[in-house]
């Protein structure tokens, strides 16, 4: 197996705090991998050097090997096919379900392409496809803004799909979710992680375990612990950072 | 790209304004109570190229979020393009006799045309400055602004320093666009007199066509999967950014676009009122025009024309019969419409059951 993901020593600081502080981090092609911590560990902010947001101070982010994340903006890496979930549900709320995942689905993205964009037979079924897939096909007309907060975190998971991404990063998926919309997203998400890599950031312990993955601890801007659930829990450092103080 | 049946219908109904008024105004003798006086049709006329400004500004500000108060200077630039135009056409007949240089110039000493006054003869040539000046500025401008990611009230702000500072710099005599006092007095537009019944209705057609082109366009575009990815950087900019747009390549299409049509106004505007002068580069026309489309409604196309219609003809009736308290009224309108028709007036009648006749909401 071959690494999607390689960050090496990346540092960063905003006036004067340092927000990462020396993180490595390795993904394996096709792993899914959650990242949790306590707030201001770093999480949101390792997201942001990864997609373009923000550049490191020092340090190396490489995609596949050998592209150079941190020379890219936004727009550049999103194309190279790392898709991103953010913390707050975020849909185009004043267009229906079917256009949001018409805008996410991968295709030429400049302004005169668009122009004169035609939805293929083929794009039409896969916009199908992944409305069942994340539940929505009945909505499919319905403006994203009238949507349940469960709903709207679907969808952007399913913009995520259209976009047909070799990375996932995914951002505090179930935060406001009810018991069993976490499950299905847990679902889903395992569902999602067979045909790619996804790195979950996450504080619900529960739904970590159900995903039952390798887990990474950030604290203070670098990785404290890294392994299975439960070597991770037992470990004094963790116990301390979640437990002490 | 498929239009809704609001769009043919309002498309139909602006042709048959075009059609229609100057109709009325040719065809019926003047003491038919149908009849359209020429100073009324002129004055109509004026309306409709404020209601293409006013479909540019809608076109960037409700669909794409970007809120321009320095629109006005795009459309006095397009006026001063025709303007410089309809100069070189007076010839030998101004007030000094000089074949060779506008009045102004000849009054300032001046021995030789400047160098970008060449060309202007030509109506084409000045037709096409009108569209590529305001459109070269609006591309450099947005260039630097949306790649800097300048946006919301500070980009509101700079639009409004740019209107102001060109507004300066035309009042300046050495500029040679005539100083305070404008471009004005002008005689044949193609050969035809500015000021006779036939050229005015001409200029009123030519507008009437003009704003129907630019409304069946805005239609298209915004319909189309740009026009949804405009409402995408509008709603959720950051979004848009994730799933791989260059958001500033689809500003800078938009802001162009929209400027060039502005400036196309301005060409329509100039002739039908006999003038152009660094007045209209004041940033309170720029404000005015804002105030038009939030009044109409922002983000549906119609309302912006509606609301340009609507407040000029207050505007006109207004200053006339009352002229100390037009401003208050504009005001007052403002306040009245932001209170009780957030959506402007479009969006209130879409809210009472008309949505679907007029395509409110933004939906194609």
């Amino acid at each position: 197996m071959s690494e999607i993901l390689y960050l090496d020593g990346i540092s960063v600081s905003f006036a004067g705090f340092k927000a990462l502080n020396d993180l490595s981090l390795v993904v394996e092609s096709g792993e899914m991998r959650a990242i949790i911590g306590p707030n201001g560990a770093g999480k949101t902010t390792m997201m942001d050097i990864i997609t373009g947001r923000t550049r490191p101070d020092k340090g190396i982010a490489l995609f596949q090997g050998d592209i150079d994340l941190t020379r890219m903006d936004e727009a550049e890496i999103a194309n190279l096919g790392i898709g991103r979930k953010f913390q707050k549900p975020t849909v185009f709320e004043s267009h229906s379900v079917e256009d949001n995942l018409q805008l996410a689905q991968k295709a030429p993205r400049g302004p005169f392409a668009s122009l004169f964009a035609k939805l293929s037979g083929a794009q039409r079924t896969a916009i199908d496809e992944t409305l069942e897939t994340i539940a929505l096909a009945d909505a499919r007309r319905r403006l994203a803004g009238e949507l349940s907060h469960g709903q709207k975190q679907w969808l952007e998971i399913g913009m995520l799909l259209m976009q047909q991404p070799e990375l996932l990063l995914v951002d505090e998926p179930v935060a406001g979710m009810t018991d069993a919309e976490t499950e299905q997203t847990a679902d889903l998400l395992r569902q999602i992680a067979l045909t790619r890599s996804v790195v979950v950031v996450e504080h619900d312990m529960e739904f970590v375990r159900a995903l039952g993955t390798k887990v990474t601890v950030l604290h203070e801007g670098s990785v404290l612990s890294e392994g299975p659930l439960e070597t991770v829990q037992n470990d004094p450092r963790v116990i301390e950072v979640y437990l002490g103080r | 790209m498929k239009l809704n049946a609001s769009t043919w219908i309002f498309a139909a109904l602006l042709a048959g304004i075009t059609i229609i008024v100057p109709t009325l105004n040719l065809a019926l003798p003047e003491t038919s109570a149908l009849h359209v006086p020429t100073y009324a049709l002129s004055l109509f006329g004026k309306y409709l190229s404020f209601a293409l400004l006013a479909l540019s500004v809608d076109l960037i500000w409700g669909y794409c979020g970007i809120l321009s108060l320095g629109h006005g200077a795009f459309f006095a630039l397009g006026g001063y393009a025709m303007g410089m135009h309809l100069m070189r056409q007076i010839g030998e007949r101004g007030v000094y006799g000089n074949a060779e240089l506008p009045d102004f110039m000849v009054f300032l000493n001046w021995q030789e045309l400047p160098w970008y006054w060449y060309g202007f003869d030509s109506f084409g040539f000045a037709l096409a400055m009108a569209m590529l000046v305001p459109g070269a500025l609006a591309l450099i401008f947005g260039w630097f602004a949306f790649r800097s990611r300048v946006s919301g009230v500070y980009l509101s702000i700079i639009t409004q320093a740019m209107t102001f500072a060109l507004m300066l710099a035309f009042f300046r005599n050495d500029m040679g666009f005539g100083g305070n006092n404008g471009l004005t007095d002008f005689k044949e537009i193609l050969g035809f007199d500015l000021h006779s019944q036939g050229t005015r209705v001409a200029l009123f057609i030519a507008s009437g066509i003009a704003l129907l082109a630019g409304f069946v366009l805005c239609r298209m575009i915004v319909a189309s999967k740009l026009g949804k990815i405009l409402v995408g950087i509008r709603d959720a900019e950051s979004r848009t950014r994730f799933l791989g747009y260059r958001v500033e390549h689809y500003k800078l299409f938009v802001f162009t676009l929209s400027a060039v049509m502005a400036g196309i106004a301005g060409a329509l505007y100039v002739p039908q009122v006999g003038i152009i002068n660094p007045g209209e580069f004041a940033p309170a026309n720029s404000i005015e025009i804002v105030v038009w489309v939030a009044l109409g409604g922002r983000g549906t196309l119609i309302g912006a024309i509606m609301g340009a219609v609507l407040v000029n003809l207050a505007k006109s009736y207004l200053t006339a019969a009352f002229p100390e308290i037009w401003l208050f009224a504009l005001g007052g309108l403002f306040v009245g419409v932001t209170l009780f028709l957030p959506k402007g007036i479009a969006g209130a009648a879409g809210s009472v059951g008309l949505a679907r006749l007029i395509g409110a909401r933004g939906r194609p």
